[in-house]
């Protein structure tokens, strides 16, 4: 696929239909891949990726690339898609300054779980049949593939693109949530108490060193200026002071991409503490199937979405009685 | 050297437990080690080192500074400061005991900040030499030895023994508390291991890396690279560098108003943030291209020409695996130095 994709961002910049490509940049590692924009046919040949590692999604990066002179080249895998779309839905992507071309997706591999494992001085990465084998430093390391399968695409929840302009590779299927098991790890903390659930939610957030990754890369959030950076907001908080602000960072995130969260999964793959910040959205994602039918954040770019919409079929706010706190 | 059986290691911690508050790397769930506080059942992280640093310890992410409490005119200044308890920190690699000596040279320079120094002071930091060194690991580019780690106490492990050495009075002190736990017995595989993890150094990816390019002579060339642009091109302008990194050491000052009065506290601060140095006029840093290039300038520039040429990075490699986008120090000075 990779050396398909070179082909095809050397043939586009070739002949004028972009001038610029947007992809993978190579680093010292089997696994340190950098999001990066190329500009010529030399630079494609000497570090362009598209790998097993090549996980990023870098659909955020086209609300600034969008803006500039010309056309721009974006390969997107199909969940990188969904944010795309949602963004142009969202008036943030200038969307004939792009060029899809949609790529087959993952599953792709998250170095952590390789080194989680106690596997260290990692040069090398190879699936063979099912079994990982690693060269490291140390001599060959095995572990099973699927254990180093990324979180975002263990749980994977389309295998289609929803736009392009160009497909490489064979066009896949939306995979409904029995079969993805997307909501599985909600629904397990729907069953617990609300003490053990405030539990399990402490234990996590207690990690946060408030680094910020998870919204920077969110492609949900691209506010010119967060209100937790803006002084002037009367919230703003660079560190937290103490567990209700570490809880209240992460919360009101959440509701603010409610409904705009297309479950990409980037916050809890860059998030530094392997927090599972997904399930907050997921949270969300799901209550919304159910209270105003089923929805999937950029899915199109025309449909009004259902926080922003009122119908006569929707919930009454006394839902939240109905359903009690327990 | 003084020893101890590794079998033993509970009881030697309990031993420094009993008389100070002992800190140590402990395994989370998630497969990453966190510095904890040793009660009975915590075990030694076999990781290589932890997310965080070891500088939270002399330099928390938050901590309060002052109140005020105002009636009328009048205005209260209420110290909140406690007294420090002493603590011990075991395991610290050799990388993040050099970080300290970096603190020190910002927080110990006149004018003191006290907060630091005081716990600074009821510290005591045991090291650990390192026998696993990962792929990202190049403390050896800034003169660093991991089998040789600095610290109050330096510890080594063979497999079977921690064998100790005090550096310092606080450390020596250490030592002598715990002499009914420690034998003097010999080092033939303890050498054989410190040798075996020298072998392993030379083979490190980044064991070629130099600063012999970098340091205040380059100021003008590199702060005007163009370079800067396409490295800095899809920096999210995150705190993650910043934050796991036990050398950076910029923080803000901000008063959170009660509603009774003034909370005054310090917080980690980032040089990739927007807000960083905010004066009246604005900001002096508009672009993440400047931001980026400050944090990086400053760890192979500023902080050597202020600082008889030590540079402000100890090769931990934190950076390198927990930046969002995989941008780091390495490709930086790769990349600068490339003509
Ligand atoms: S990425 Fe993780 S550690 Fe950083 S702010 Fe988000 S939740 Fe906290
Ligand atoms: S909240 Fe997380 S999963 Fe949802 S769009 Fe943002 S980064 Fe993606
Ligand atoms: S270099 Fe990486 S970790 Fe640092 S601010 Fe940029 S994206 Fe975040
Ligand atoms: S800059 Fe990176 S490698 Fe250097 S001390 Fe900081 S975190 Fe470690
Ligand atoms: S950078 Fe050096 S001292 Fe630090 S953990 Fe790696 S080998 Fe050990």
């Amino acid at each position: 696929m990779q050396e398909a994709m070179i082909n095809k961002a050397k043939q586009l910049l070739a002949d004028g239909t972009v001038n610029r490509v947007i992809g993978w940049k190579r680093g010292e590692f089997v696994y340190d891949i950098t999001p990066a924009v190329f500009e010529t046919a030399e630079e494609i040949d000497a570090d362009f990726v598209c790998d097993d590692f090549t996980a990023a999604n870098v659909s955020k990066y086209l609300v600034k690339e969008s803006r500039k002179e010309g056309k721009i080249l974006a390969f997107l895998k199909p969940c990188d898609t969904y944010s795309f779309n949602q963004l142009v839905k969202e008036h943030r992507i200038v969307r004939e300054n792009v060029y899809v071309v949609g790529i087959p997706g993952g599953p792709k591999l998250d170095a952590e779980k390789i080194k989680a494992k106690g596997i260290t001085g990692i040069l090398g990465v190879k699936n063979e049949n099912g079994t990982l084998k690693i060269d490291t430093l140390y001599g060959e390391e095995t572990m099973p593939y699927y254990e180093a399968i990324l979180g975002k695409c263990e749980t994977c929840k389309s295998r289609k693109h929803v736009v392009y302009d160009e497909l490489l590779g064979e066009e896949g299927e939306v995979i409904s949530a029995e079969d993805s098991g997307r909501f599985d790890m909600v629904e397990k903390l729907e069953n617990m108490t609300a003490q053990e659930r405030y539990d399990f939610w402490r234990e996590q957030l207690s990690k946060c060193i408030r680094c910020n990754a998870c919204r920077n890369v969110c492609p949900a959030c691209t506010c010119e200026n967060c209100v937790f950076d803006n002084p002037a907001s009367g919230i703003s908080n660079k560190a937290a002071a103490d567990s209700f602000e570490e809880n209240m960072f992460h919360i009101i995130r959440a509701f603010h991409v409610a409904g705009r969260c297309t479950d990409c999964g980037e916050c809890s793959r860059v998030c530094p503490q392997n927090i599972p910040l997904h399930l907050l959205n997921r949270k969300f994602i799901k209550d919304i199937n159910a209270f105003y039918g089923e929805y999937q954040a950029g899915e199109d770019t025309t449909s009004r979405a259902p926080l922003n919409n009122y119908d006569k079929d929707d919930c009454e706010p006394s839902i939240v009685h109905e359903r009690g706190v327990e | 050297m003084l020893r101890i059986s590794i079998d033993r290691a509970d009881e030697l911690f309990a031993a420094i437990a009993a008389q100070q508050t002992l800190y140590l790397p402990a395994d989370r769930e998630d497969g990453q080690a966190e510095y904890k506080k040793w009660e009975e059942g915590v075990k030694l992280s076999g990781r290589l080192n932890t997310v965080r640093s070891a500088k939270d310890f002399f330099f928390p992410q938050t901590e309060n500074l002052a109140e005020f409490k105002m009636e009328g005119k009048k205005i209260e200044v209420i110290d909140v400061r406690r007294e420090s308890e002493d603590f011990v920190i075991f395991g610290v690699r050799a990388c993040d005991a050099r970080s300290f000596g970096i603190l020190d040279k910002v927080y110990l320079v006149d004018p003191v900040d006290t907060f630091y120094q005081t716990r600074r002071e009821h510290g005591t930091v045991v090291t650990m030499a390192c026998t696993r060194p990962a792929e990202t690991c190049f403390c050896q580019t800034f003169g660093i030895d991991p089998t040789e780690p600095e610290g109050d106490v330096s510890c080594w492990s063979d497999g079977s023994f921690y064998y100790f050495k005090a550096n310092t009075d606080k450390g020596q002190k250490l030592l002598n508390s715990l002499s009914s736990l420690l034998e003097d017995g010999d080092t033939a595989t303890l050498d054989e291991t410190k040798a075996k993890t020298k072998e392993i150094l030379a083979k490190l990816p980044l064991a070629k890396l130099s600063t012999e390019n970098f340091g205040c002579d380059k100021l003008n060339e590199y702060f005007s690279s163009a370079k800067w642009a396409e490295l800095s091109e899809s920096c999210l302008g995150c705190g993650t560098c910043t934050f796991v990194c036990p050398t950076c050491q910029c923080y803000d000052i901000r008063d959170f108003d009660t509603g009774h009065g003034i909370k005054r506290f310090r917080c980690w601060d980032s040089c990739m943030y927007s807000d960083f140095t905010k004066m009246a006029h604005g900001n002096p840093r508009l672009t993440q291209l400047e931001r980026f290039r400050q944090r990086f300038m400053h760890k192979l520039v500023y902080f050597p020409a202020n600082n008889n040429g030590e540079f402000g990075c100890v090769g931990c490699g934190r950076c390198l695996s927990k930046c969002p986008i995989s941008m780091n120090i390495v490709k930086v000075m790769k990349a600068l130095e490339e003509k």
